[in-house]
């Protein structure tokens, strides 16, 4: 009796355990779904990166970006498979960042665009991209129409929107300093204007009497020194400024050397110390103020950091040529972290279907160079990453963070 | 320019079913790179009209091609033109703007004329993001085109169609360019560039045909940017600096100046050399470009439409005498 | 009028750093009667060699006088390697020789020294002038120095031998064989000097806009229209022409909008060399048949 039940018992337990391994074998071979870019051991992704041109100073996000994908290669891969990001040059061109996309998606078939960068090339592309269903994934770019699901259903920023940027000053001076008289500077393109529509946006009929006098420059004027003495002439003791980390400096320098020393909110591209507040001396720069959303690596306050120790352990290994003060390479190194994350959640299914369901599915995803408290989620609706952001003042040695973490109205 | 004869015009025939051909057995994304190839070979035919047959330097054609690309796309958004009519509209609107800057133009010489072209090449991108014009040019956000769709009948994708309709826009350039260069009034253009002094006193109006040079130097120019929008389906005062003027410029002289043909040679130059150099050098791509330059120029400093012409007179020296 | 007279100071500022730059177009134009359009970019090259040799713990005056040189030797070998076998090609093959070194240049500074801005020290005291807010002691000696270049240039090509036989080189090189003048080496030695001089105009530059790849660009063309409107033939119509394009710039852009600066201030300098074809003060040249 005992015997026959064991039999039994010893029957069943194989019978099940067959099964179940059929049963397994029969799921992974179901789950493992691949799209164009994708395999068994490559996940192929694209980005175009202005390497030549005018805004070459951001051609190190590519690089270190790369540098990233080699370091998570080294360590074994996402769920095992190698990835393979295609960088090709755009020279902050449209034509050309046209003609390189359709060379990624049609002859390099990648799975997906990864940090295209410059809001003219990506203008340029993200019809075709959407046509051809591809996912275009977190924009090195903070211009705000990258958040539209509705008609870009493939297209996915990640900056803070510029136009957030803009309203948080604004909302702010209406707050701490309501009879503030405002000058502007702002570069002529559309990254100064998203800015400046957010600051008028965010300070509404109150803008017209607060502002008053804004300002331009081109990106080939040598100076900037002849609109900071026109802005320092029209009485503003509040300076907005809209500027690349050229001018960010000059500005920086001009408005304390001219004697103007007005209350300087300085935008986030701008505010690196190492490749902004050093070269225009940081004794100039006491008293700014700029938004953030990440921590700045040349900040003293993070300095043992765990996570700023990773990256400089990272940088001196796989990106030595690049250049530790540049805020652009810890950018880089958090959008690669982010794009890491939503091919994990994908685990075997690489189509670019789920890439897109993945990259909209970011539930309280935390990333310990983000600032303290920050979680980035998205949703099928909610395409913004990032919609937190602090102010910060400059002490003269670093940004040191005030008032709490607010929630932008991502739009 | 000797007339065409029995074989030159085989030769050309066969070029044209070659072209024709060639869509076919490339893929979508090969397409749209010749597309741009032919685009720019009226670009550069019209530039060379001016510098290589009129000898009057332009620094800044860039901006006529981004005339004829804002036409181009402000005429498709803004007042619902279809593609094909935007094009000699676009061509128009270039001869005329042409015609009026080389009017000034005309009193400047060599390095002057050199500033005025570069100053206009340089002025367009800022020209083209001005508040007052962003209305129609929407400014730096530039302006998407929807690529239009080819007729159901052909059976063809949209970046063939595209194709085909480039080349049969750079066949009737090509052939009135061919026709007015080898009349009299190209006999007049070259004239002005080798003896201005003598021409005059032979009765040409130098000032209207330079004027006039420089007019349907920068229709087709226009024309070619009109192409190039629909083909890469957007306009951004980025896509248009000054870059693209000296690229045109190295375009004329790497294909051979003062020739038909040399606009071809130039085009697929500018169009693929870039490539080719970030494949070879991803730390400093520029720099292998720059190289490959300076070593046509030792090699064909006549460009590469002189190298040949002067390799086949060889051979025909050599074969009569 | 306080921002008037401001803004005029700044643009003479700003018109110094064209200035110095024309200066070193007008000497390879009068060695060459070519303008090189690689100049901006190579003297930001020099200007990175010399910024390498301070952080290698070279002292600021050894750095400079060690720069000089070493642009002068570069511009010898240029011309004499890269110039030389197209110097009989036509025209037009030549500029693009300088379009194409101009690209090199750019592309191995940023190759090699990456594009971040960098700061670059200046020779001259922090503190301005008799205190005063309208320009700092680095614009008014950068402005003296250029004026000292442009002297030892005009004394060097009118009272030196040597001078002339480079004018003449350049002007009727087969008549200047003839006599004896070894042409091809006086074509080395011009652009030698203009690599030298524009060495010097880009070590005043970069302290004011800080040290960077395409820190160039915009400058040469201002520095190119200020030459021309000044006269190409006429190193002191250069650094005059210059200076105009600096104050020009400043006066439109406050006056008539920072967003057409660019284009007004060209207009202006087309319109003047409409009217007068070779520059303000240069030589009007008669053509013979």
């Amino acid at each position: 009796m005992h015997k026959t039940l064991d039999r039994i018992t010893r029957r069943t337990a194989l019978a099940l355990a067959f099964g179940a391994a059929c049963f397994a074998q029969n799921a992974a071979a179901q789950a493992a779904k691949y799209g164009p870019g994708a395999s068994a051991t490559e996940i192929k992704l694209g980005q175009t990166m202005p390497y030549s041109g005018p805004a070459s100073a951001y051609g190190t996000i590519g690089k270190v970006e790369q540098a990233y994908f080699k370091m998570i290669n080294d360590n074994g891969g996402i769920n095992g498979r190698k990835v393979n990001l295609i960088s090709l040059d755009d020279g902050y061109s449209p034509p050309k960042a046209v003609e390189q996309v359709r060379r990624l998606v049609e002859q390099d078939e990648v799975l997906a665009l990864f940090q295209t960068l410059g809001t003219p090339s990506n203008s340029a592309i993200h019809k075709y991209v959407n046509a051809k269903k591809v996912p275009h994934l977190l924009l090195a770019t903070g211009a705000t129409k990258w958040g539209d699901p509705q008609n870009n259903p493939w297209t996915m920023g990640f900056n803070l929107s510029y136009q957030s940027e803009g309203q948080i000053y604004a909302k702010w001076l209406l707050k701490n300093k309501p009879d503030a008289k405002i000058a502007i500077l702002y570069q002529n393109d559309d990254f100064g204007k998203d800015v400046l529509k957010g600051v008028k946006d965010g300070l509404g009929a109150a803008g017209a009497k607060m502002i008053v006098k804004e300002a331009t420059y081109e990106v080939t004027d040598p100076t900037i020194d002849s609109q900071i003495l026109t802005l320092q002439s029209s009485g503003a003791d509040t300076f907005i400024d809209i500027t690349t980390p050229k001018f960010g400096a000059q500005a920086v320098r001009k408005a304390f050397d001219s004697g103007w020393k007005p209350l300087h909110l300085l935008n986030n591209v701008s505010a690196s110390i190492g490749s902004v507040l050093v070269p225009a001396g940081v004794e100039k720069a006491v008293g700014a103020i700029t938004v953030a959303y990440y921590k700045d690596q040349n900040d003293p306050q993070w300095k043992d950091d765990p996570a700023m120790l990773e990256w400089r352990a990272f940088m001196g290994r796989y990106y030595r040529e690049g250049d530790p003060k540049d805020q652009s390479n810890l950018y880089g190194y958090l959008a690669a972290q982010i794009m890491t994350q939503i091919l994990k959640q994908c685990g075997n299914d690489l189509t670019r279907e789920n890439v897109m369901r993945q990259a909209a599915n970011l539930k309280q995803f935390k990333l310990p160079l983000l600032l303290p408290g920050m979680a980035l989620s998205t949703g099928p609706t909610d395409f913004f990453p990032v919609k937190q952001a602090q102010l910060q003042k400059f002490t003269g040695t670093q940004w040191q963070l005030f008032g709490e973490l607010m929630n932008t109205d991502a739009r | 320019m000797a007339s065409l004869d029995r074989r030159k015009l085989v030769g050309v025939v066969l070029l044209v079913v070659l072209a024709c051909v060639l869509p076919f057995v490339v893929g979508n994304y090969r397409v749209f790179q010749f597309t741009l190839v032919l685009a720019y070979s009226i670009a550069l035919l019209g530039l060379n009209m001016l510098t290589g047959y009129n000898g009057q330097i332009s620094l800044g054609h860039g901006a006529f091609y981004a005339i004829g690309a804002y036409g181009a796309a402000i005429l498709m958004d803004k007042a619902g033109f279809p593609y094909w009519a935007t094009i000699p509209i676009a061509g128009a609107i270039c001869f005329v703007a042409g015609f009026l800057f080389g009017l000034p133009a005309l009193r400047l010489e060599g390095l002057y004329l050199a500033l005025a072209t570069f100053s206009l090449g340089v002025a367009m991108p800022q020209i083209l993001k001005h508040e007052a014009l962003a209305k129609w040019t929407g400014g730096s956000q530039g302006i998407v085109i929807v690529k239009p769709d080819p007729p159901a009948w052909s059976g063809l994708s949209q970046d063939q169609w595209l194709y085909f309709f480039t080349l049969a826009w750079v066949v009737v350039l090509f052939v009135f360019g061919w026709n007015l260069l080898r009349g009299r009034i190209g006999r007049a253009m070259v004239a002005i560039r080798d003896q201005p002094i003598a021409a005059q006193a032979m009765g040409v109006n130098t000032s209207l045909v330079k004027s006039l040079t420089f007019g349907v130097s920068a229709l087709y120019t226009g024309i070619a940017g009109a192409i190039g929008a629909i083909v890469i389906q957007f306009v951004a005062p980025d896509s248009f600096t000054i870059f693209l003027s000296i690229t045109l410029l190295v375009g004329v002289v790497i294909g051979g100046l003062a020739s038909i043909w040399g606009a071809f040679f130039g085009a697929v130059f500018i169009q693929f050399i870039p490539n080719i150099a970030d494949e070879i050098s991803k730390a400093a791509p520029w720099a292998i470009y720059g190289v490959v330059l300076i070593a046509f120029m030792y090699v064909m400093p006549t460009g590469v439409a002189g190298f040949l012409r002067l390799v086949r007179s060889r051979i025909a020296r050599r074969r009569g005498a | 009028m306080n921002l008037f007279i401001h803004q005029i100071l700044s643009g003479l500022a700003t018109g110094g750093i064209y200035a110095s730059v024309a200066l070193a177009l007008v000497m390879i134009y009068q060695a060459t009667h070519l303008v090189n359009f690689a100049q901006g970019e190579m003297a930001m090259f020099s200007t990175y060699l010399a910024w390498a040799l301070m952080q290698a713990g070279v002292p600021y005056w050894v750095a400079f006088a060690l720069t000089v040189a070493g642009a002068f030797v570069l511009g010898v070998v240029i011309e004499r390697v890269v110039i030389r076998p197209v110097e009989n090609s036509p025209i037009l093959a030549v500029v693009i020789v300088f379009i194409a070194l101009l690209v090199i240049f750019n592309s191995l500074a940023g190759w090699i020294f990456s594009y971040t801005i960098k700061p670059f020290p200046s020779p001259f005291p922090a503190e301005p002038l008799f205190g005063n807010s309208y320009v700092s002691s680095h614009e008014l000696g950068s402005m003296a120095i250029t004026l000292v270049v442009l002297l030892l240039l005009f004394g060097f090509f009118r009272f030196t031998p040597l001078g002339l036989a480079m004018r003449a080189a350049a002007q009727n090189p087969v008549s200047s064989r003839l006599v004896g003048i070894r042409v091809g080496w006086m074509l080395a030695l011009g652009w030698g000097l203009a690599a030298a001089i524009g060495a010097i105009a880009g070590m005043m530059v970069a302290p004011t806009v800080f040290l960077e790849p395409n820190m160039m660009g915009g400058i040469l063309l201002y520095a190119f229209a200020g030459a021309l409107l000044g006269g190409i033939d006429s190193p002191g119509g250069a650094v005059l022409g210059g200076f105009i394009v600096g104050v020009l710039e400043n006066v439109v852009g406050v006056y008539i909008g920072t967003e057409l600066k660019l284009t007004v201030a060209l207009v202006v300098i087309i319109g003047v060399l409409v009217v007068r074809p070779s520059g303000m003060f240069g030589k009007v040249h008669v053509v013979r048949v």
